[in-house]
């Protein structure tokens, strides 16, 4: 009898994700249902879905999932991990919801060393609502909102959240990976199995940031899209570890006494 | 003549805006009003307004930017909806507080939890009391009307404060309707560029949303008040302006098939064409029913509604809101506060209906009605329409 070598995560529900074809929302998705299972913390994780996308992962993750508003899921995942230090929290965002309107959230969260992790899908794009500019829409990239494409004098540059976030003392494992690619997807999950160890080891934040394909808004198809994010958007956003203290231990306060 | 062209609802918005001559509109998208936003960005794009078109970050950022281009004597507008609204609302009492006359357009939509983006009217009543003149429309002609209307009426000098148009959120943006474009030589005329009693100035310094204690606090929401309710006159100004120029008329309570009827049936926003519907059913079938339609939302127009209701014996009004734990609908709760003081006042029946998208149809009124006429409907609660229990 031939060997089973490829099935469905456990921690992924029997569902068919409604991403668009060529989507990295679908492979994120299993990547971290992957994890969660190879990791056994299927019983421990809480999940926090995002407005985007992927405001419907409840749908697709088979663990306790509680939704946040838009931008507001590092808050949330804040209050559910100083509740409940033992439970392993993520936050699942895009880059409206964390770069945008979510701003203020993620950068505070990072910056206290809130000790969860942060899915990042930059999709150069708000997705959901129509394909209109994001934070993270290169120059000269055209969308709904910037129909001559983004221009630096009007909509400003776009924002590199590993970049920035690395420079916060609070912020322990912080890399910049994608999905365009079967090597791409495999140091995907690496970064995002990482990412979950540092939390159980209570390291401290950690995020993860994916350049993953919108082939419905960019207007490309799948394998243009995978060459977009190869041609343009990972010049502007490069791959990378933007930041490792893993290696550290625990932090031990440093307040006054 | 205007021609007549078919056209998506919320693009018309934009193109009716762009009609305005605005310099500045800040927008965050968000279903259903992005395609007000996107089409904007359009036109700026394409040259064909002169304004800035700002893509911020939040709808927090997008009415805080134009309460500071307004500061400065800018014609400005923003477009949202649901959780938009939702966020802007800490910002909306400072705006008529300052006296800034804004234009946002609304895509009424559900608020959550639980998370729905389709229309019901729960977004726009939690801003009820912010001191923003309210309006509804009932379809696209409307949609443009009121929105080239809405500059007017804010900037207006004796008004000064902000306004929002109601557009239900599908059910109007994202229909195709026949819809003409008033002639922009004539909304030149009709809109003269802005003039503003105060601004952001460097030569002739202001200040703007000053701290108030307990000393001047009470004075100052007073002022807020009058202004607010003074602003109806202004509005009913340019309403007989607008008709005078451009042939259609609005009023803050309008009716249909209304005279003589023993039973009203009162609806605000969208529904309103389907309640007609119902309307023309049961009166062929003999039945006293006629219908009011709420367009005027605030300053609530307390005179008119009772001229109009005061001839029914029962009226029923419907809401697409919930105030919890309220007295019913909110419309209803207004309603109610307006007939109180009145002898011989019409029973009045409260109906919540259309929640988060749910389809409102001819039926739903005839079978509403019919329960009132059969003395089905409790006086002493208010129902929602068609729940499942
Ligand atoms: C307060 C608020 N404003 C606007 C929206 C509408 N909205 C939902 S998702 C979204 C942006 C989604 O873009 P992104 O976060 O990049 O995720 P993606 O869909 O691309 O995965 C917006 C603007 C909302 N839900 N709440
Ligand atoms: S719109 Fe873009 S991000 Fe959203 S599901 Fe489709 S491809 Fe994915």
């Amino acid at each position: 009898m031939s060997k089973k070598v490829f099935s469905r995560p456990r921690s992924l529900k029997e569902a068919v994700f409604h991403y668009c074809p060529g989507c990295g929302h679908s492979i994120a998705h299993r990547l971290v249902a992957e994890v969660i299972d190879e990791l056994d913390i299927r019983s421990r994780v809480i999940g926090i879905p995002p407005a985007g996308c992927a405001v419907l992962a409840y749908n697709y993750f088979d663990v306790d999932m509680i939704e946040a508003q838009h931008g507001r899921g590092p808050a949330t995942a804040t209050g559910i991990k100083r509740a409940r230090p033992d439970s392993i929290v993520f936050s699942y965002q895009g880059d409206g919801d964390l770069a945008a309107i979510g701003i203020a959230e993620s950068l505070h969260a990072a910056n206290r060393g809130e000790n969860i992790t942060v899915i990042f899908i930059n999709n150069a794009c708000y997705g959901m609502t129509g394909g209109q500019m994001a934070p993270t829409t290169m120059l000269q990239q055209r969308t709904t909102t910037t129909p001559s494409g983004r221009n630096n004098i009007l909509d400003g540059y776009p924002v590199k959240v590993s970049e920035i976030f690395s420079r916060l003392p609070g912020v322990t494992y912080l890399e910049r990976v994608t999905v365009n690619s079967p090597a791409g997807v495999n140091k995907t999950k690496k970064a995002i199995k990482k990412a979950f160890r540092c939390q159980i080891d209570g390291l401290g934040f950690s995020l993860i940031e994916i350049l993953s394909p919108c082939p419905t808004n960019w207007k490309l198809s799948p394998v243009d899209s995978c060459k977009w994010i190869d041609d343009v958007m990972s010049k502007e956003f490069p791959l990378g570890v933007f930041k490792d203290n893993t290696g550290a231990g625990k932090k031990t306060g440093e307040a006054a006494p | 003549m205007a021609k007549r062209v078919g056209m998506e609802v919320a693009l018309a918005v934009a193109e009716a805006v762009g009609q305005c001559n605005i310099d500045m509109a800040a927008v965050y998208p968000i279903t259903p009003q992005s395609h007000i936003g996107e089409h904007l960005s359009d036109l700026v794009a394409d040259g064909k307004i002169d304004a800035e078109f700002v893509t911020v970050e939040s709808e927090h950022s997008a009415i805080s930017a134009i309460i500071g281009a307004s500061g400065t004597g800018a014609r400005v507008y923003t477009a949202t909806s649901s959780q938009g609204l939702m966020l802007m609302h800490e910002i909306l009492p400072i705006a008529s507080a300052m006296r800034l006359p804004l234009v946002m357009g609304i895509a009424n939509r559900a608020v959550s939890g639980p998370l729905n983006i389709l229309n019901d009217h729960s977004d726009i009543m939690p801003q009820r009391d912010c001191g923003w003149i309210s309006l509804f429309v009932e379809n696209g002609q409307e949609a443009i009307d009121l929105s080239i209307q809405s500059f007017k009426i804010a900037e207006h000098k004796d008004v000064n404060l902000p306004i929002c148009v109601n557009i239900d959120g599908f059910q109007l943006t994202h229909m195709v309707e026949p819809v003409e474009f008033p002639d922009q030589e004539l909304v030149n005329k009709f809109l003269p560029p802005r003039e503003s009693f105060a601004t952001l100035h460097p030569s002739k310094p202001v200040t703007m949303g000053a701290f108030a204690m307990s000393d001047y606090f009470t004075e100052i929401l007073k002022a807020k008040n009058e202004a607010l309710k003074s602003s109806k006159k202004i509005i009913l100004e340019v309403w007989e302006e607008w008709a005078k120029m451009f042939g259609r008329t609005y009023k803050p309570v309008e009716t249909y098939k209304a005279d003589d009827a023993e039973l009203l049936v009162l609806t605000m926003g969208s529904m309103g064409e389907t309640a007609e519907m119902a309307i023309d059913e049961l009166q062929a079938q003999g039945a006293s029913v006629g219908l009011v339609k709420l367009r005027l939302w605030r300053p609530f127009p307390f005179a008119e509604i009772k001229e109009v209701l005061m001839k029914a014996k029962r009226v029923l009004v419907t809401d697409r809101a919930v105030s919890f734990g309220g007295p019913g609908g909110p419309v209803c709760g207004e309603v109610k506060a307006a007939l109180y003081n009145e002898s011989h006042k019409p029973v009045i029946y409260s109906s919540i209906i259309g929640l988060g998208g749910r389809d409102v149809t001819v039926a739903d009124f005839t079978g509403m009605i019919n329960r009132v006429i059969k003395g089905e409907a409790n006086v002493d609660t208010y129902e929602f329409w068609g729940v499942r229990e």
